[in-house]
């Protein structure tokens, strides 16, 4: 489908009429980045179904779809409002609600430790965040990615100084509660060395309305610290979800990166992990549960930069009535990045003669001495697993259920957060039950 | 003596499972608290037989009938089958991906309890009961955290199906080849466990290859199922027999019983 330039068009115009307002007092190094982002969105164009990455996904309904940059909410969401997408009250929490941060319903630190708006951050300490900024997601070939860089300013700056150890989790939940709008969080979380924290970014939504959101997370992993980053997507049924999550690991660092796809009528979700230092360990953990006509699209790359490292990739998707799920992992082992060990899987549970998916592994080895396996399924329940159930005296339909349920299960069980856990299992239990 | 209750009775046998014909006409009768054993050379219709009573749906039942407490079994979908009562112990235990095999237990546990009226029982009633069990027949609980026979063993795999059949306490228990790929120490392990589960209220179908297992579990009816149909039924010094002869002498035709 050909995309109207119009649309890129009017992206650029409305960079330019914020860049010349509210985001004038930005310092230069910041301007430049901004402006760089449009320029190459200009160059770029959205992409089309012709390029490599994208030969699955159609954006035609973002790239034809009018949506204006969003702006504070009128009325802000009570705490009450917002609660079933929150953990509990301990731990530091930032709530964005259409992009723009809400000092009321957040618990912010800004000493050593900062948990707070890359806004307020870029204002008091802007050398912390250039130091990191754009350094990880690259927007050479990424359209969206550079028109986030555009538009960066609101969102969440996390940095955990050397040998912290946080034992709540942080929480970062973006709310939308207006239709017709697009917004583009940027979020930097760098942990120095030997810190260890654990972050949970949510994505939701209070109506079912129809938006796009364009985010991109930074995470930096310094020498043998260890993040356990969780993110959720429970965005509004008619909403189009864009993001990129980007880790950067330092020697004997360990990221377990945990994803699951519940919402959005498009979801495109870019993972990029570069193993920089030797003896790095990275967990990638997926789930994808879909019905109706919702697409998401799940585009990985583990880039084994340094030897010794260890990467584990599991992404399960479970696909109901007309939806799709596309799953693309990429390897990268570089020359001299040798002992690699990465193993990938990629299992589809199509519970539907109209659902479908594609899973494609892409292994580029560049050295001798790794161990690399890929693997990956598509089809429906396994009939030998639904007759042992029956045997056992359990139901077909339930037997049917408790199956896809274990399909997920199987990627739930691998996060550490408990009330997570629970939250996200509540939800699996709810959309089975209901279908 | 006054013979014992027919739990299963099983009259002119037969099935076929995508067009061929396996079991051409199988008639046996299981008493309460009886073990049968069932031999046969590969490809007889051993298998078959335990897996078209626990209601495989691959299998087309042709000709024939099987009772179980007097009514039709065949009738029956596998999981009203299981909440009758019979229990089949797999060949190959299937792996149930992201289900415990504590949550698995307890929701087979469960669909029986409903069946039988009697109250469900939450995970940490279930917790003490399967302590219960597991500390009756002598094991300890490092399954039962791991997903249903995922990256199990073998023997693992084999002591899992016993494991469920304690749990389940059903009144036929049918072990289609329980003894295949384990070795000696596993053999022995299952074994004592099944004869710690015998009782005059159940009654046990053990199907298998070689007589070993016989070693352990004295059958009091062993039957030797050649093409289809039983050729021989005897006591437990048949086993021995067909350990020392082989089953040639037995094919071929030749009917004794």
């Amino acid at each position: 489908m050909a995309v109207k330039t119009g649309s890129v068009e009017r992206l650029v115009g409305s960079y330019h009429a914020w860049a010349a307002n509210g985001a004038s007092r930005a310092p230069v190094w910041l301007k430049e980045l901004r402006a760089g982002g449009i320029a190459r969105f200009g160059e770029l164009g959205f992409p089309n179904m012709k390029q490599e990455a994208w030969r699955f996904t159609s954006v035609a309904p973002i790239a034809e779809g009018t949506f204006a940059l969003a702006h504070p909410p009128a009325r802000l969401p009570s705490l009450v409002e917002i609660q079933p997408f929150l953990l509990g009250d301990s731990g530091h929490r930032l709530v964005f609600v259409n992009g723009f941060y809400q000092r009321s319903l957040s618990t912010a630190v800004a000493d050593t430790l900062r948990v707070q708006s890359l806004a307020d951050a870029l204002a008091e300490d802007p050398d912390a965040i250039r130091a990191h900024l754009c350094r990880y997601a690259a927007t050479q070939d990424r359209p969206f990615c550079a028109l986030n860089t555009a538009f960066v300013g609101e969102g969440a700056f996390v940095h955990i100084p050397a040998k912290v150890s946080l034992a709540d989790p942080i929480q970062l939940l973006f709310i939308v509660t207006d239709e017709n709008v697009v917004m583009h969080p940027r979020n930097l979380v760098v942990l120095e060395r030997e810190a260890r924290a654990s972050i949970v970014e949510t994505y939701a939504s209070l109506h079912h309305a129809r938006y796009w959101t364009n985010t991109v997370t930074e995470v930096v992993a310094g020498d043998a610290a260890r993040i356990d980053y969780h993110r959720v997507q429970r965005e509004s049924p008619r909403a189009y979800h864009v993001a990129a999550t980007e880790t950067h690991q330092g020697r004997d660092s360990t990221v377990n990166l945990h994803t699951v796809a519940f919402g959005a009528a498009l979801a495109r979700h870019d993972l990029g992990s570069v193993m920089a230092g030797p003896g790095g360990t990275l967990i990638l953990n997926g789930l994808y549960l879909l019905a109706g006509e919702q697409h998401a699209d799940h585009h990985t790359t583990i880039d084994h930069a340094a030897d010794h490292c260890a990467s584990h990739e599991y992404f399960n998707g479970v696909l109901d009535e007309k939806s799709r799920g596309v799953f693309t992992g990429r390897i990268i082992v570089r020359p001299g990045a040798q002992k690699t060990d990465s193993k990938q899987t990629n299992n589809n549970l199509l519970l539907s003669a109209d659902a479908h998916a594609d899973s494609q592994p892409q292994l580029e080895i560049y050295a001798d001495d790794v161990k690399c396996t890929h693997g990956s399924t598509v089809g429906p329940l396994d009939p030998r697993a639904l007759f042992y159930l029956r045997s056992r005296g359990v139901g077909e339909d339930a037997a049917r259920r408790l199956l896809t349920y274990g399909f997920a299960a199987e990627i739930l069980g691998r996060m550490e957060v408990a009330p997570l856990r629970a939250q996200l299992d509540a939800i699996v239990r709810g959309r089975l039950a209901g279908q | 003596m006054a013979k014992s209750k027919v739990v299963l009775e099983v009259k002119g046998l037969r099935v076929a499972v995508a067009g061929n014909e396996i079991l051409k006409g199988v008639d046996l009768t299981i008493r309460d608290g009886e073990v049968h054993a069932i031999m046969g050379p590969n490809g007889s219709g051993k298998s078959t037989l335990a897996q078209v009573l626990a209601g495989h749906p691959a299998y087309t039942v042709l000709a024939g009938a099987a009772k179980y407490e007097g009514k039709d079994l065949l009738d029956l979908k596998p999981e009203e089958r299981a909440r009758a009562g019979v229990f089949l112990a797999f060949q190959y235990p299937v792996e149930i991906r992201g289900i415990t095999n504590s949550y698995f237990l307890r929701s087979a546990l469960n669909a029986l309890r409903r069946e039988r009226g009697e109250p469900e029982l939450d995970p940490i009633d279930f917790l003490q009961f399967l302590e219960q069990k597991l500390q009756a027949i002598g094991w300890d609980d490092a399954m039962m955290n791991r997903p249903v026979n995922e990256g199990f063993s073998g023997g693992e795999k084999k002591r899992n199906e016993i494991l469920q059949l304690a749990v389940l306490e059903p009144r036929l228990a049918i072990l289609d080849e329980t003894d295949s790929g384990l070795d000696i120490d596993a053999l022995k392990t299952v074994a004592e466990t099944v004869n710690t589960l015998r009782s005059p209220d159940r009654a046990f179908l053990i199907v298998t290859h070689y007589q070993r297992l016989l070693n352990y579990i004295t059958p009091d009816v062993v039957h030797v199922l050649a093409d289809g149909r039983i050729v021989k039924s005897g006591g437990p010094e048949l086993a021995q027999e067909l350990e020392a002869r082989g089953y040639d002498w037995l094919r071929d035709g030749v009917m004794v019983s």
